[in-house]
């Protein structure tokens, strides 16, 4: 199962990552989770939000340009070393890790956004592993 | 001291006779060894004999960098291949290099034109001058060390690149002379006064060219380098540097009129304007024989004083130039088109074909910046996809441009779309 991730290009000018953040309230698109990847010169603003297409419909009225992406959102045991077992288990399959950040972290459970360099090859590993992804379904209801 | 007396200060008449006795004698070589040449003038009705003196010139037609690029590579050249000895290319408006090719003869006057326009600034055979120009197809190293050579002087033929090379050099050869862009002379001194090497140096004279400079660049060169510095022009379509330099009292660059016939056009009319009046320059090449030009537009804004000037020389000069008919940009020493970053873009299919051009200096260094847009079907969540495509597209300018640009890839949909005539360039050196 995949979760739909909106990302989006912005320049590293003062004020720009707040305009974006500014679209998205005033549309009620619902942050859950967001990394933003940042060189000298730009940056990728990576958001998992409530509803993803909304969220690039108004995006590219307001005149940003955003990407829909498929990635994997799953759910791990919140104790130590779980995160690194299923790593080794998609290591051990040839898939790399491209990117990975956290989303929620619930009492005995975290949530884990992460997108393989095979994202189908990824998410069967992830089911043989037990491990249950979230679709977009399930992302509008947290 | 004038290294060739006899042609540089010959009187108007003399000159003028001179003038018009080899246009003749061009004009009929032209016509029987240059097609595109015969064609032209047949179009417009015209044979070698209708041109009797060099006011007839105007008759002539015009010839422009297209008619080099429509021709390339060697259809514009008056003899064959066995009688060339050397290639020049400089930047074409598009894709294709504007190439030139030189007889024995050719190089011959070109070095003597150097040596004229060396000795003006002060070199003599007792010098030791360092070319700190390109060597290679561009005809900055080329052509200033042979006209250094023609002098006597002890030629150090440096090329660009070593900053700290040449400084070590210049201190431990104690060289007196210099030839090189303006703008890397003042980052050549920089790089003196950072090493502490500024009291140790011999420099006397500085040759710069292949870009427009200030006056208060050429105040500044002075000033921090204690030599006297002098202005040369040239084009690889005329023939390289030396068709024109400034002598000691700076009041406009001497041309070596008995090889390069000026005028100065109005930009709308074409005509000639009169003396002292700003308009487009034009060569027509009076003696060369490998790719001889007649009326080539230079896109080059300068007015024409044919007074005698102080220095003792009646040779015609050129004003300090006033800008330029096209958008050409030189970036350190290169002439470049923004027609060629639009060509080079095109390649690149990751990006729209917008861009911005901003060009600027620092530390007396030209910079140039491309801005660009990922086209919408390459949008990526990858940092390493945007940093491997800003390295392809660097790398395509590079080897279009012949020099390096800083890439940017800027968001989607913020550049200037075409209204009219876009602007695609923002040269922030106000070199005019």
């Amino acid at each position: 199962m995949f979760a739909k991730q909106l990302t989006v290009f912005i320049e590293n000018r003062s004020g720009r990552l707040s305009e974006v953040l500014n679209v998205l309230k005033e549309n009620n698109v619902n942050i859950l989770s967001l990394s933003l990847a940042d060189t000298t010169e730009f940056g990728l603003l990576r958001l998992i939000v409530d509803n993803a297409a909304l969220g690039k419909e108004k995006l590219s009225e307001n005149g940003f340009s955003s990407l829909l992406s498929d990635v994997s959102i799953i759910k791990i045991p919140h104790k130590v070393g779980s995160l690194q077992e299923l790593l080794k288990a998609i290591d051990n399959n040839g898939v790399n890790i491209e990117y990975m950040y956290g989303l929620s972290i619930e009492s005995d459970e975290a949530y884990v956004v992460l997108k393989a360099s095979d994202i189908k090859k990824a998410d069967s590993i992830l089911d043989s592993c037990g491990i249950h992804t979230i679709s977009c379904e399930e992302l509008a209801k947290i | 001291m004038i290294w060739n007396e006899t042609k540089e200060c010959m009187s108007r008449d003399q000159m003028t006779a001179l003038q018009s006795a080899r246009l003749v004698k061009l004009v009929d070589y032209m016509y029987h060894n240059v097609e595109f040449y015969r064609k032209k003038m047949q179009a417009v009705g015209l044979m070698p004999g209708d041109i009797k003196s060099i006011e007839d010139i105007t008759m002539l037609p015009f010839t422009t960098k297209d008619d080099l690029r429509d021709n390339y590579p060697f259809g514009l050249f008056a003899v064959p291949n066995s009688e060339i000895v050397r290639i020049h290319a400089s930047s074409g408006t598009t894709g294709k290099a504007t190439v030139v090719g030189y007889t024995r003869k050719d190089l011959d006057i070109w070095a003597e034109c150097v040596a004229r326009c060396m000795t003006m600034a002060g070199v003599t055979k007792n010098d030791i001058i360092q070319v700190a120009y390109g060597y290679g197809l561009f005809t900055g190293g080329l052509g200033a060390h042979d006209g250094a050579q023609k002098i006597g002087a002890t030629v150090v033929p440096m090329s660009t690149g070593n900053s700290k090379k040449l400084t070590t050099m210049m201190v431990d050869f104690g060289a007196t002379a210099i030839a090189c862009t303006p703008s890397y002379l003042l980052h050549i001194s920089e790089v003196l006064t950072e090493e502490g090497l500024l009291d140790k140096i011999k420099l006397k004279s500085a040759i710069c060219g292949a870009e427009p400079w200030t006056e208060k660049m050429h105040r500044e060169i002075e000033a921090k380098l204690n030599v006297k510095a002098f202005d040369i022009y040239g084009l690889s379509e005329i023939m390289g540097p030396g068709v024109a330099c400034d002598c000691e009292f700076h009041k406009g660059l001497h041309v070596c009129e008995d090889h390069f016939y000026p005028e100065v056009l109005n930009s709308a009319t074409l005509t000639p304007v009169a003396d002292g009046q700003t308009g487009e320059l034009a060569f027509t090449t009076l003696t060369k024989e490998g790719i001889p030009l007649i009326r080539y537009r230079t896109k080059d804004l300068t007015s024409l004083d044919r007074t005698p000037c102080e220095c003792g020389r009646t040779s015609a000069r050129i004003s300090r130039f006033k800008g330029r008919v096209d958008d050409m940009l030189i970036i350190r020493g290169v002439n470049v088109f923004p027609s060629q970053i639009e060509a080079a873009l095109v390649e690149v299919e990751e990006v729209t074909p917008h861009y911005m051009m901003i060009v600027d200096r620092v530390n007396n260094l030209d910079t140039l910046e491309v801005q660009v847009e990922i086209d919408q079907k390459y949008y990526t969540d990858e940092i390493r996809v945007i940093e491997a495509l800003t390295k392809k597209i660097a790398h395509v300018i590079q080897q279009a441009l012949g020099i390096s640009a800083k890439v940017k890839i800027v968001e989607p949909q913020s550049l200037v779309r075409s209204q009219g005539k876009a602007v695609h360039v923002i040269d922030n050196r106000k070199l005019y």
